[in-house]
């Protein structure tokens, strides 16, 4: 029963706010209404019995990888006319929807929290220690491999910045 | 309990949005958005189908997903910074219609 409670409105919630991101004009209600569609699939994740992995998909997807997102819609230069527009207080029609969605997504995140493993169900997958097992012992070549993928990201990161951070130089001369 | 091929339905229908905001947006950023929804799509199916089979490589598939979404972002924006100082703008159109010096 708590299943359907937190799987069916969180499914709704993660369709509509991704339907917003992709309607949205200004970027950074993107990247907020993005940040509430992952959090409405992590409680998907929990419902389908891997609270693990929901917690994971808060913290390194809506916690690290869209703030990266934030920080670049910050850096990009946004023009005059969106800094006056936030200036102005949040009018109270454009507050209902995030507002009702954001108040769902607590109340499914502290039961949740409050449940701690989900309860009944046929295939339950919920211990993070089994996991870890699993995960070294039988995929540790995908951790290497994930590991080779990080490096990459890292460094091809670092030199596209370092070129990005001395705009009037050549390419050649950055290499 | 809810049947996990629901979830599969949930995933299906967010990777279709995020196939239409890449073709439709033609910003740089919201394209980058559309194929982090698409990862976050096909890491949802990981775990349905991690619930449909009863064993743990499905939600350990989804943790792989994490470094490669992590690794795309990274590159991604950086390249968006660097085009953005060398056009003055994130509309792809105008990226791809803009001659080289």
């Amino acid at each position: 029963m708590m299943q359907i409670l937190m799987f069916y409105p969180s499914a709704v919630i993660a369709v509509i706010t991704t339907l917003m991101v992709i309607f949205s004009k200004n970027p950074v209600y993107a990247v907020l209404y993005l940040i509430m569609s992952l959090f409405a699939v992590s409680m998907v994740f929990w419902s389908l019995g891997s609270p693990f992995l929901a917690m994971v998909e808060i913290i390194i997807y809506a916690g690290a990888i869209m703030v990266l997102f934030l920080f670049v819609v910050m850096m990009l230069n946004l023009g005059q006319r969106r800094v006056d527009e936030d200036l102005r207080p949040p009018s109270g029609k454009a507050l209902i929807l995030p507002g009702i969605f954001a108040t769902i997504l607590l109340v499914q995140t502290i039961a949740c929290l409050m449940a701690g493993h989900p309860q009944g169900g046929t295939q339950l997958l919920n211990d993070p220690v089994a996991l870890g097992h699993a995960m070294y012992e039988k995929h540790y070549l995908g951790v290497k491999l994930a590991a080779i993928i990080l490096l990459i990201g890292s460094i091809g990161g670092m030199h596209l910045g370092r070129a990005a951070s001395f705009p009037d130089t050549k390419e050649k001369d950055l290499l | 309990m809810i049947p996990a091929y629901h979830a599969l339905i949930l995933s299906g229908i967010l990777f279709c949005i995020g196939i239409v905001g890449v073709i439709a947006r033609r910003n740089l950023l919201f394209v980058l958005m559309s194929i982090e929804i698409m990862m976050n799509a096909a890491g949802l199916a990981f775990v349905a189908g991690s619930a449909i089979h009863g064993s743990y490589d499905g939600q350990i598939f989804f943790i792989f997903i994490l470094p490669v979404a992590a690794a795309e972002v990274a590159i991604g924006l950086a390249l968006a910074l660097l085009l953005y100082q060398k056009y003055k703008t994130l509309d792809l159109w105008v990226i791809a219609r803009s001659k080289e010096e």
